[in-house]
């Protein structure tokens, strides 16, 4: 044990003379100090972030699964009535909850498929050589940096029914105006520009980071080989890519399962309701209506973690897809 | 009466003030900084900072109602603390009641869960029936009605009224006489007097001369809050069970709002959207239920140009929609002192100020005969007499039953009910369905 503590510790080698009594024991409690410096500082070093997220993340996380096996009103927190899974059960049989399931998925693939797919090409563009491309690196991260409410106020004038701009034009080409607002695809094709709009530049830094990763001899080989440059973007650059773009993807998945602020601004006074036929009330929106305007907050809680299961169900998917993709 | 009524006032701008409002909570935080005046003399107290918690724009503190009353109370500070949208306001009120914490002195409630705080939160509240200075015979009996809890619930008067919103309807002079009309208020409110029906017959006669494009009033839903406001009984009986299902008169304001669309009057707008709003600016539609306080949202919206070209004429019933209250919670340091604040916000005398500075219009019936209130005209609407008019409307609106999920109903009648017949040409009967179906939804425990 002692030659193992004197190759570890570099000043033990040197001191190792025959010393006092007392030097002795002060050098085995320095090295052993020094052992457990090595062995537990990282785990004091990474401790923060475990202790608030296991006061912010951990703790809320389990305190809503509880409330969701109980009856339990905003008006009256403290008052739990045990329900067990009867507020799962009824979800279930709940259309709202399902509507609103279908709302999401159906917005989600409406804005995150077109959004990743010209992000892609945007950050092939932007990967070119040209004269001030920093400029234009800034510039499409300008849409993340606005604020949602800022945003979506501005795409709700835009997407007016009876004074939009978008209705106008529309109707400068002659193809008639639309309800934005109430129609029940249109509404949510709205609502999902509204996210194209904001994440498209996001994803586009991204992919740009990646691509400028990939070493360019890639590329001037398949220019020698005489690839097109549409064929070096889909036989160099894109399989290249494929790591980040499962990234963007599982992040993107994430935000449209969370989606919430643009729908619920997107309905201008109405609240929660996401249109008159709950055209694009998501899960979000529902969670938010069930809890803080109807004040059930068992409700509500049930169907975070639904929302929660569902995110898991959707991770354990892709991995088993991209499993099966690298063996291939 | 329609969701939110104060604090959809401000929701144009309340749609950017999501993010203005996340600054107003992080500002929420009490100031502990109370001034103890060091090796103060006896008998001169420190200071006692009251703070006041409200949504939206409230109006006490810009009517200058906070300096008046440090100036006669030198040992009193006043700070208050905003959210702008009562969604987001309402619901952290209730989780501070129910933590104790976390609670401002003296709290704002909205008409549409005064209901739900009386019945729920009422041993929580400081019984402001017996607080000095507080004079019931000063309201109308009405609104003190609605502030205080079931005798069941002990009875206590919780919540002291600030405004009401009684009802006039404000109309376009200029499209009026285009379509042959009387344009004098007194000539416009006579075609109506007495029955809503001919409400929707004068817009019949409307629509009859005025031609395509051109509608009467500006949503079906507006019609029916104008309606349900001015019937005694609504969405719950005396004994506090849910009728809204088998209630005539929620059923007929619902029908006769309905027909309203059916007949091609209503502009199809939802209120308090942008789309609302570029509605009043382009002189969309000719008439709106028009509650004292929107009269200064409409300033706003149809803007300088159409300054002399609406007026406001009495409603057919007296009808009430939206309005405020305040309560003191018991969790507060110091309750007695907030109680004395209270009543003097809500007496007769500071609500008529509220009045003249805001447009706020007082639920203390005492009041109407100062002549701050008796007097008011509003140069805006061709100068009309609206202390008077409103004053009139005031005092013929029923004792309203008020239930605890009322915001819930009257929300999902309107924005998912009517706005499917106004908007998406749903029949009466498809409409009420679908707004049953998710009230049900709601209110299922």
């Amino acid at each position: 044990m002692t030659d193992e503590t004197a190759v570890l510790s570099p000043s033990a080698a040197g001191s190792k003379q025959p010393a006092a009594e007392g030097g002795g024991r002060g050098q085995v409690w320095r090295s052993r100090r020094y052992r457990w410096d090595l062995r537990w500082s990282p785990y004091a070093f990474v401790a923060p972030f475990f202790l608030f997220f296991a006061a912010f993340g951990l703790f809320p996380l389990l305190y809503t699964g509880w409330a969701a096996l109980h009856q339990v009103e905003l008006t009256d927190p403290d008052n739990m009535t045990w329900v067990g899974l009867k507020n799962f059960t009824r979800l279930w049989d709940d259309e709202f909850f399902w509507n609103a399931l279908r709302n999401t998925v159906t917005i989600g693939l409406l804005s995150t498929v077109p959004q990743l797919a010209i992000a892609l090409g945007l950050a092939h563009l932007l990967n070119y050589k040209m004269r001030g491309s920093a400029f234009f690196r800034v510039a499409v991260l300008t849409p993340y940096a606005t604020s949602v409410a800022a945003a979506t106020l501005v795409f709700v004038l835009l997407f007016g029914r009876d004074y939009g701009m978008v209705n106008w034009a529309l109707s400068a080409v002659g193809l008639g105006s639309v309800d934005w607002q109430n129609g029940t695809f249109a509404s949510q094709l709205a609502v999902s520009t509204i996210v194209i709009w904001r994440w498209t530049g996001y994803n586009a830094l991204i992919y740009l980071a990646a691509m400028q990763a990939v070493p360019g001899e890639l590329y001037e080989s398949a220019a020698l080989d005489g690839a097109s440059r549409w064929q070096q973007f889909l036989h160099v650059t894109v399989p290249s890519l494929r790591p980040t773009i499962f990234f963007t993807c599982v992040v993107s998945t994430i935000g449209a399962t969370q989606l919430f602020g643009e729908p619920l601004l997107f309905n201008g006074g109405a609240g929660a309701t996401g249109g008159s036929e709950h055209q694009f009330q998501t899960l979000g929106l529902y969670l938010y209506e069930q809890g803080w305007v109807n004040l059930h907050l068992g409700r509500a809680s049930a169907i975070a973690w639904a929302m929660f299961l569902i995110l898991l169900v959707i991770a354990g998917a892709a991995r088993l897809l991209r499993g099966r993709g690298a063996s291939r | 009466m329609r969701a939110h009524a104060r604090a959809r006032r401000t929701l144009a701008t309340a749609v950017t003030a999501v993010g203005a409002a996340a600054l107003l909570l992080a500002g929420c935080a009490q100031d502990p900084t109370e001034k103890p005046q060091g090796g103060a003399p006896a008998g001169d107290k420190a200071k006692t900072t009251l703070t006041v918690g409200v949504f939206g724009a409230f109006g006490l503190q810009e009517a200058g109602l906070y300096d008046e009353y440090m100036a006669q109370n030198p040992g009193i500070r006043i700070e208050q603390t905003s959210i702008e949208r009562n969604e987001n306001y309402y619901p952290q009120l209730l989780t501070h009641l129910g933590t104790g914490s976390g609670l401002a002195d003296i709290q704002a409630v909205e008409v549409n869960n005064i209901a739900e705080i009386t019945a729920t939160q009422a041993d929580k509240l400081v019984d402001l029936g017996k607080a000095p200075g507080v004079d019931k015979a000063a309201y109308l009996p009405w609104k003190w009605a609605q502030g205080t809890a079931s005798t069941a619930k002990g009875g206590a008067t919780v919540g002291l009224g600030t405004d009401i919103g009684p009802q006039g309807i404000c109309y376009r002079k200029d499209l009026f006489e285009a379509a042959g009309l009387p344009t004098d208020r007194a000539a416009v409110g006579a075609l109506w007097a007495g029955d809503w029906n001919k409400y929707l017959e004068t817009g019949k006669a409307y629509k009859a001369k005025a031609g395509a494009g051109k509608a009467f009033v500006d949503s079906a839903s507006g019609v029916m809050a104008a309606v349900t406001g001015s019937s005694a009984q609504r969405f719950y009986d005396e004994q506090g069970k849910v009728v809204y299902k088998s209630n005539p008169a929620v059923r007929g304001a619902f029908d006769l709002a309905a027909s309203f669309s059916g007949e091609g009057l209503s502009a199809k707008l939802q209120q308090f959207t942008p789309a609302w709003d570029q509605g009043f600016a382009n002189g969309s539609f000719a008439t709106v239920s028009c509650p004292a306080w929107m009269l200064g949202y409409i300033q706003d919206k149809a803007g300088p140009a159409g300054k002399d070209k609406w007026d406001v004429a009495q409603a057919p019933k007296p009808s009430n929609w939206g309005g405020s209250f305040l309560v003191v919670p018991k969790a507060g340091k110091h309750t007695e002192e907030a109680a004395k604040l209270a009543a003097w916000l809500t007496a007769p005398a500071q609500q008529a100020k509220l009045f003249e500075k805001r447009g706020s219009f007082p639920s203390a019936s005492a009041s109407y005969k100062l002549p701050a209130v008796s007097g008011a005209r509003h140069e805006y609407f061709g100068g009309a007499p609206i202390g008077e008019i409103f004053a009139k409307a005031a005092e013929g609106v029923p004792v309203t039953v008020v239930g605890p999920k009322d915001l819930v109903i009257s929300q999902n009648l309107a924005d998912i009910g009517m706005l499917q017949v106004d908007q998406k040409g749903r029949s009466a009967q498809e409409g009420w369905e679908a707004a049953v179906k998710a009230i049900d939804n709601a209110l299922d425990q």
